[in-house]
């Protein structure tokens, strides 16, 4: 996590580029203005404002119209957005942001800390990450039209991580207060400060953005014009990628399998960067309820089972690394890289389910129901290989194919389910992507990507607790690396991968991968060259 | 003239008899195979979260009405379809008849031209294959028709993509135009009608393959008829017979199967107009089902089955008008 230290960011901001962040080639000292970018998208979110959701669509619409206070750089360094400066306290109880000044919204208003105040307090109320993050947020006080101060109940360590647009996006408080924010017809036509002025969104085709002539950060924007295509199908985007009809795509854009052939394209970037702020993790969920599962040796036996290296290779291709522990690599800070997976050892395996109770019989020991979130069809790869790895131990698995509706509904609401592969990120805490697994207060039927597998332990909750809580850095790692051995030692969950996600962009657009969250960027530095 | 009004009327009024209890059912039955449907609109939209609270589900499921008792859901969908309203969508927060409005254009477009390239080239390649039966064109022509009849369309779609547009950079690989060029005239004509070719033309082999071999069989067993040695005997050119006398009435069969096929295509483009991200009706229906949006997905039932309705009346006049024989009270 970043030094929470004020900082003086007059010299930075007034830098006409960041580009030396991106590791894509030199930064180009003056970008050229101009030009139409056309970004694709596989699926079209509900709304386009992430301040009630946490859609992955919305995710990368939203922030280039409804700007967050920070922004963050490729190593997790907090950067200016909307606001110029800010500080925390010492206990932890106070945090305090200098807004940027001469901002207006797109209808001409001017941007204050009124604003702010309203979107934090919005965000706690409604938004599904929001809700934990500002938990303990009991006031946000606007001292002055530019100063903004967050008045904490308890430390929240991670809170200085959650500015960004994406996930805590800043909304006009005369656009949405005194009306629900759900239905707000603002969330489908929005109004921000970015660097791109909502146009049209026709539904099922595209979205078009027009650059804002008042953006605070002249003479940015470069593009006079972000277009948004609605391409279903992935062997269709690969083909209008092959056809130059599209500029850029974020969130792994083309199957898969074509990834190592697109890296050698003359035409085309391959970019693996910006997706840290999600923290990918890929898992193997046991249902403790069922009670061969719930004895250790048996959940042991199965991760003997498991190569967590072929997982990848089959079903990812590759494209990621092994991640034992629920904290993925990508959160460097709290990832315990000591913890080596279980080794790959059938016989071991064999031995542990002999001693457990459930013996050879016919070549069968007993059996198992594995789903798989269809979200990511490596999902389905992966579940494929586990079945055979399991079979060949005589552990008869049945996979079970469903969309994603039916899927979520019979692990976490029916939970009719003994495995299962999820893909439950990090996002860019632990506190708040990893607690919501192994947190036993987090056992909710009903609620999606909760605790799966009803896993149980004090000392865990107080690990998980205290955690969330601690505002000293070292120490909150401990904690966490004190879990991680709990976890790891009890396997409540196989943990499997933290995969990558990938950027395809044609080679003439620069400025896209500066910030942890890549395509989730505001793209005020995007530009062709 | 009198009679054929008379004629005219009571088709329609029958039509519209018909109408009535195909919708009710429509309505009944697949309001009811929705709910067996697993999970809601909101267990999907928590689920595209990747995060949710108890908190937020409840407030999606009192916002969509999906805490209200299916019953109370149901006469609530009925009163708003008593006042020619087909609801809200709860994921998408707009009007369901804008959603479809806004498909409609697009979906017709698309169907329309699919629909006519097959029936003309399925027409006239059965007329050939009739007329040359058992001879060499009859022969290539056929084993053309069963490729046509085999290959599934998203691979033809694909198929035409990767050589016409990645390939020969002829044509664009999707949409159905070019967004926000700001094009009026001809020059959006233009640019439609290149958005256009490829999907209609992967939408229509199936379809060319199948009025083809119904033109051929139903033009073989004409040729058979006894007015037709007439004809011939009263030494009209040959031309003259196969076009008048044999084709119009082969025709029947032809468009009979055509009008059943509007009905299924109106929302049944789904694997083209995903292929080429044609903003379809098809596409919003197969959306609405996995996105459990069921209101959407309703509306799209009773609008495509009114459609359905409007294409058997029209289809029936039509009959009517290719052979007299078929009075509207009587069955084609």
């Amino acid at each position: 996590m970043p030094t929470i230290t004020r900082r003086a960011f007059a010299g930075l901001a007034t830098l006409p580029f960041f580009a030396p962040l991106a590791g894509l080639g030199p930064a180009v000292a003056a970008p050229t203005r101009g030009g139409t970018l056309r970004l694709v998208m596989a699926t079209e979110s509900a709304n386009l404002i992430p301040i009630d959701n946490t859609f992955g669509t919305t995710g990368i619409i939203g922030p280039k119209i409804n700007e967050g206070l920070l922004a963050y750089d490729l190593k997790f360094n907090p950067v200016p957005q909307l606001a110029t400066a800010w500080a925390q306290s010492a206990d932890g109880l106070s945090l305090e942001f200098d807004l940027r000044p001469n901002v207006t919204w797109h209808d001409g208003k001017p941007f204050t800390a009124a604003d702010v105040a309203f979107s934090i307090l919005t965000l706690k109320k409604v938004h599904p990450r929001g809700r934990a993050t500002f938990a303990n947020v009991v006031d946000v006080e606007t001292p002055t039209p530019l100063k903004v101060i967050l008045r904490l109940s308890k430390p929240a360590p991670y809170i200085l991580g959650a500015f960004a647009a994406s996930e805590s996006p800043i909304v006009a408080k005369h656009v949405y207060e005194g009306q629900e924010i759900g239905t707000n017809p603002a969330n489908a036509a929005p109004i921000g400060t970015g660097p791109f002025v909502f146009k049209e969104w026709v539904k099922g085709s595209h979205i078009v953005l027009e650059r804002n002539p008042n953006y605070w950060d002249a003479p940015k924007p470069w593009l006079d014009r972000i277009i948004v295509r609605f391409i279903p199908d992935a062997n269709a985007r690969s083909a209008a990628f092959a056809a130059g009809e599209i500029d850029i795509g974020g969130d792994t854009p083309v199957p898969r399998s074509e990834i190592e052939t697109l890296k050698a394209s003359p035409t085309l970037d391959v970019v693996s960067d910006g997706y840290a702020y999600l923290g990918n993790q890929s898992q193997l969920v046991y249902n403790l309820d069922n009670p061969i599962l719930a004895k250790l040796e048996v959940r042991r036996a199965i991760a003997h089972a498991i190569d967590l290296k072929q997982v990848l290779a089959v079903a990812w291709y590759g494209q990621g690394v092994v991640s034992p522990t629920p904290i993925t690599p990508l959160l460097e800070a709290f990832h315990d890289g000591s913890l080596q997976p279980y080794a790959h050892d059938p016989k071991k395996a064999a031995e542990l389910l002999d001693k457990a109770g459930h013996p050879l019989v016919d070549g069968k020991r007993f059996s198992l129901r594995a789903l798989h979130n269809p979200f990511a069809d490596a999902n389905s790869r992966a579940v494929a290989y586990v079945r055979q790895a399991l079979g060949r131990l005589g552990i008869e698995v049945t996979v079970q194919n469903l969309d994603f509706a039916t899927y979520v509904k019979t692990v976490y609401g029916d939970r009719a389910f003994d495995i299962e592969i999820e893909n439950l990120g990090n996002a860019f805490d632990p506190t708040l992507g990893v607690q919501r697994v192994y947190w036993s207060k987090n056992f909710r039927p009903g609620l999606g990507f909760s605790n799966g597998a009803h896993y149980a332990n004090q000392e865990v909750d107080r690990l998980l607790e205290a955690a969330a809580v601690e505002p000293d850095t070292a120490k909150r790692r401990r904690l966490w690396f004190d879990f991680q051995k709990i976890v790891q030692d009890e396997l409540p969950v196989l943990n499997l991968l933290s995969n990558h996600s990938y950027t395809v962009a044609k080679k003439s657009v620069r400025g896209h991968t500066l910030t942890i969250d890549g395509p989730r960027a505001n793209f005020a530095d995007v530009h062709f060259v | 003239m009198l009679g054929t009004l008379n004629r005219l009327l009571w088709t329609l009024v029958r039509g519209v008899l018909r109408a009535v209890p195909t919708l009710v059912g429509v309505v009944v039955v697949s309001f009811l195979l929705m709910q067996a449907a697993p999970g809601d609109a909101a267990d999907v939209m928590a689920g595209e979260s990747g995060t949710s609270t108890v908190e937020t589900m409840a407030i999606l499921r009192a916002r969509f009405g999906l805490d209200q008792p299916v019953l109370t859901q149901f006469v609530g969908f009925v009163a708003n379809l008593a006042h020619f309203s087909l609801g809200r969508s709860p994921r998408w927060d707009v009007p369901v008849a804008d959603l479809i409005l806004a498909r409609l254009p697009d979906t017709l477009l698309l169907m329309g031209s699919a629909l006519g390239f097959a029936v003309v080239l399925g027409i006239g390649l059965g007329a050939v294959m009739a007329s040359f039966v058992n001879r060499w064109p009859d022969r290539i022509l056929s084993v053309v028709t069963l490729l046509f009849y085999s290959v599934p369309g998203f691979w033809t779609g694909l198929m035409a993509i990767l050589i016409f547009s990645v390939g020969l950079g002829l044509l664009p690989s999707g949409g159905s135009q070019t967004i926000a060029a700001g094009l009026t005239g001809w020059d959006r004509v233009w640019d439609v009608a290149a958005h256009l070719v490829l999907p209609a033309a992967a939408l229509s082999t199936f379809f060319v393959a199948v009025y083809a071999r119904l033109t051929r069989a139903a033009m073989l067993e004409v040729q058979g008829q006894d007015y037709v040695r007439t004809a011939t005997a009263k030494g009209l050119h040959p031309i003259v017979v196969a076009t008048r006398h044999v084709l119009r009435n082969a025709l029947v069969p032809v468009t009979t199967v055509a009008g059943l096929h509007v009905g299924s295509l109106l929302g049944g483009a789904m694997v083209i107009e995903t292929v080429f991200s044609w903003p379809g009706l098809g596409r919003l229906a197969f959306e609405a089902v996995m996105k459990r949006d069921f209101s959407v997905l309703l509306g799209i039932l009773v609008v495509s089955s009114v459609v359905v309705v409007v294409v058997d009346v029209l289809v029936d006049l039509l009959h009517a008008a290719l052979d007299p024989r078929i009075e509207g009270h009587g069955h084609g």
